[in-house]
């Protein structure tokens, strides 16, 4: 059984208890319902929750599925030294891939550019990695305040043989009941964070003490700033311009994915307390840090087609 | 436990408690094409300070006006997601938005006005306990708008807001208002125990959406916001007898066996005795388990694990329901459906039609049996004869399972008297199922979850098919005095004895009336050679 403490039930039901509850039914839906069944774990502060969630899904059993991460070689070193000892911590069935076709290539961000760099090491290799195991749903931390093309995803989102999203053929998800029946080759991502938000996210970490990257505080850091982004240099993969110097800044991440593609946050927010007023006063949406969701108008929904998670 | 108060633990419970005790309150914004709706969401989370400054920054962009006052950018622009949409300039998906106030967390379901994409309404409308109906002020109640309303009401939802927009351009006149109003109200009598609010509104303006309105003094009632703040978001089957359909089996160890579900009404405590449906195997609960320790109640709307005292045989799809009053169990329900298959063989629900149900947890195979009939909603939801169901429509008609399930009637509970029917072919969803209460008849029937299996049910449904019992038992004694006298006579020219003939007929008649009562039972029950 696992090592993990777990706050005591609250007499009363807050909305976070709801939420809680939803995300636990939707977890058990879809091990009960499909075959072979994986969760992705990208390491953030929502795949923290969602593997959180799991745990009080199937307790006092373990995790029916592996948790599978998708790693780009280009996460945060810290990224990578936090997901190797929470799935020690926790006895996880880690399954870690990268497209090793990619590597040979040398996909990168600063060669071949951030749109080709996350189709490759992240689409790609995400859609490589469901076929090798031949897993038929994916359970992924995706929230629907994220994005406008989210908002009209559904909770079980159906994909076709070829990974693809259609909008317009979305099933309809009445009440609580999820429809999981596919052809053999289509598959299923489920989104149990859909109706969370970040402040949502946020409040359940500290109300539950789930660990995460310890890059979500501020401290001070290395980075440069390109185009109004603050990008920090976690390595000497990062190639500095003439003149160019990395300066010590106060900053911390409101999302994590590969380290040139995050922009940082002047910010001095070092507990979770703090984290949760810059949330409630911050003026900016969470993803304005993150370099591919700029990639053209309609970006999000254009990679979803496309299988990207 | 900690007698002195840790100061970090007091700071964290401080935050905490600010945002955990907002409840929750899911609702459906829905109206005609061009009534207003997503500026008037738009107008809200603005007002309501909740659009972050990137994102209007990306407003302003859209629209191409650069400069000017926030306060008159086109919010419904904040919305529209997919590409078609914008390309289209209307919402064709159904979308979820989220946002939240000192008081509330609100689901808001952000529904599609055109006809076409009906389906997409009814969907958000199932789970949302307010629906947010926009009216245009200029043009007052459309066809959609009665559409919607009946949609909601049938699907359950409890308050209807009617917010009737763009006052300023009818000059703020209360006329106007009172008008749509009254219209509204006398075609609302066709939607049954629904609480009914209307609020003047402009979304453009900002009146009476966040803040009150200075040019409307002559309303009195409640901003939209104070109104969605306040209103009751309890669900319906809070107060109804504990269900929980079970999810999951969960065997971690070989002495341990819990049963995982969501519990879908009222309360449940160790010690309550219950039944397992449909099989109607009786035990008690044992304890309630969650990952943050045992609880001595659960209540609707909690994941738990339950064990049970005996070890009965309970699997995925069974529910578990308050032994003093159970859900019912049949292999044939009467049910409202919601036809959304949309093109080729799901582009019509017909008699004979072949689908998988999911109800609850539970999976079986359904046959639509007998005849279909239209609720149309064109004429406030007349109900009429039918061939078919097209896309977006609803209709009456009864279900025949080839298994028994238990499930109660929607009006009772949202979660275990709702089904979807899914095609066997293309695996889409392509109905949507409210369960009808049990006539009086078929309350009456034995068909209780006591008896055991498919057998006993097909036994006791002998007393609760399609044709009346005094119909049987007429034609078993119009039938019995033709044949007896038949009888008699053939007796009588056979022995030549009045007697013996007169005494074997008159036998006849009583045992021949038992079994012909039976045999006429029987076939009621088989469909074959029926047109």
């Amino acid at each position: 059984m696992n090592d993990i403490t777990f706050t005591t039930a609250q007499a009363r039901a807050s909305y976070l208890d709801q939420l809680e509850a939803e995300s636990i039914h939707i977890m058990r839906e879809t091990a009960a319902e499909t075959d072979k069944p994986v969760m992705l774990y990208s390491i953030g502060k929502d795949s923290s929750v969602l593997l959180h969630l799991a745990q009080k899904a199937f307790y006092p059993g373990k995790l029916p599925f592996p948790v599978l991460h998708v790693d780009t070689t280009w996460k945060f070193r810290e990224m990578i030294e936090f997901r190797d000892a929470r799935a020690k911590e926790l006895g996880l069935d880690l399954i870690v891939y990268i497209n090793q076709d990619g590597v040979k290539r040398g996909i990168g961000p600063f060669t071949h550019g951030s749109e080709l760099h996350t189709d490759v090491m992240k689409t790609q290799a995400l859609r490589q990695a469901l076929d090798l195991y031949g897993f038929d749903a994916a359970i992924g931390g995706a929230r629907r305040d994220e994005d406008k093309s989210r908002a009209k995803e559904r909770i079980f989102s159906f994909r076709n043989a070829h990974h693809r999203w259609d909008p317009k053929r979305q099933r309809p998800e009445p009440w609580r009941l999820f429809n999981a029946e596919k052809r053999k080759g289509e598959s299923i991502r489920v989104f149990p964070l859909s109706n969370w938000t970040e402040l949502d996210v946020w409040l359940y970490i500290l109300r539950e003490n789930i660990p995460v990257v310890p890059l979500y505080f501020a401290k001070p850091r290395p980075v440069v700033s390109r185009g109004g982004t603050l990008i920090m240099v976690d390595d000497e993969r990062l190639p500095l311009e003439p003149g160019e110097q990395p300066e010590l800044r106060n900053v911390r991440f409101r999302t994590l994915g590969c380290y040139p593609l995050t922009g940082a946050i002047d910010s001095t927010a070092t507990t979770l307390d703090d984290i949760i007023r810059e949330t409630l006063d911050s003026r900016f949406s969470e993803r304005a840090g993150r370099v591919i969701d700029k990639d053209g108008a309609a970006s999000m929904e254009r990679k979803k087609q496309e299988g990207y998670f | 436990m900690n007698i002195l108060a840790d100061p970090i633990e007091l700071a964290r419970d401080a935050v905490l408690y600010s945002h955990e005790n907002k409840s929750l309150l899911r609702f459906i914004a829905c109206g005609s094409v061009d009534h207003g709706k997503s500026s008037l969401l738009g107008r809200l989370l603005f007002d309501a300070r909740l659009v972050p400054d990137d994102q209007i920054e990306t407003l302003r962009k859209d629209t191409g006006q650069l400069t000017g006052p926030d306060n008159e950018l086109d919010f419904s622009l904040l919305f529209d997601g997919l590409a078609a949409e914008r390309e289209q300039k209307i919402t064709i998906d159904l979308a979820y938005r989220f946002f939240a106030t000192a008081k509330r967390k609100f689901i808001v379901a952000d529904a599609p006005g055109h006809e076409q994409y009906t389906r997409n309404m009814a969907t958000g409308a199932s789970t949302a306990e307010l629906a947010l109906i926009l009216i245009n002020a200029q043009s007052g109640l459309t066809q959609q708008t009665r559409r919607h309303a009946l949609i909601a009401a049938t699907l359950g939802v409890r308050h209807l807001v009617i917010a009737i927009n763009k006052m300023d351009i009818v000059g703020y006149a209360q006329d106007v208002f009172d008008a749509i109003e009254r219209d509204f109200r006398a075609f609302a009598t066709r939607l049954g125990d629904v609480e009914l609010i209307f609020i003047p509104v402009s979304a453009k303006k900002g009146d009476n959406v966040v803040h009150r309105s200075r040019a409307m003094a002559w309303y009195r009632g409640p901003t939209l916001l104070e109104k969605l703040e306040t209103v009751d978001a309890t669900p319906r089957a809070a107060k109804a007898a504990f269900r929980m359909a079970v999810q999951w089996v969960s065997r971690p160890t070989p002495d341990f066996r819990g049963y995982c579900g969501l519990i879908a009404g009222g309360i449940v405590t160790p010690g309550q005795e219950i039944v397992v449906q449909p099989s109607g195997q009786r035990t008690r609960i044992k304890e309630i388990i969650t990952a943050g320790g045992e609880l001595a109640r659960a209540t609707i709307g909690q994941s738990v694990t339950l064990t049970l005292t005996d070890d009965v045989d309970v699997s995925r799809g069974d529910i578990l329901a308050d032994a003093a009053a159970p859900a019912s169990v049949s292999d044939r329900f009467n049910a409202r459906i919601f036809w959304m298959g949309q093109s080729g063989d799901t582009g019509a629900l017909a008699p004979g039609g072949r689908f998988h149900i999911k109800l609850g947890t539970a999976k079986a195979a359904a046959r639509i049996a007998g005849p279909i009939k239209l609720i149309d909603l064109a004429e406030d939801a007349a109900i009429k004869p039918a061939d078919s169901l097209l896309s977006n429509e609803f209709g009456l008609c009864t279900l025949e399972l080839d298994r028994p399930l238990a499930a109660d009637a929607y009006d009772d509970n949202r979660d275990t008297g709702s089904f979807v029917l899914i095609d066997a072919e293309s695996h889409d969803t392509v109905a949507m199922g409210l369960i009808e209460r049990a006539s009086a008849e078929e309350q009456a029937a034995p068909v209780r979850t006591s008896l055991i299996g498919h057998v006993a049910l097909r036994v006791a449904r002998l007393f609760g098919a399609r044709e009346s019992h005094s119909r049987s038992i007429a034609k078993a004694l119009s039938w019995r005095f033709t044949g007896s006298f038949d009888t008699f006579i053939i007796g009588w020219l056979i022995t030549g004895n009045s007697k013996v003939a007169g005494s074997i007929a008159l036998t006849e008649i009583v045992t021949k009336i038992a079994l012909y009562y039976f045999h006429e039972r029987a076939w009621a029950l088989v469909p074959w050679g029926r047109r």
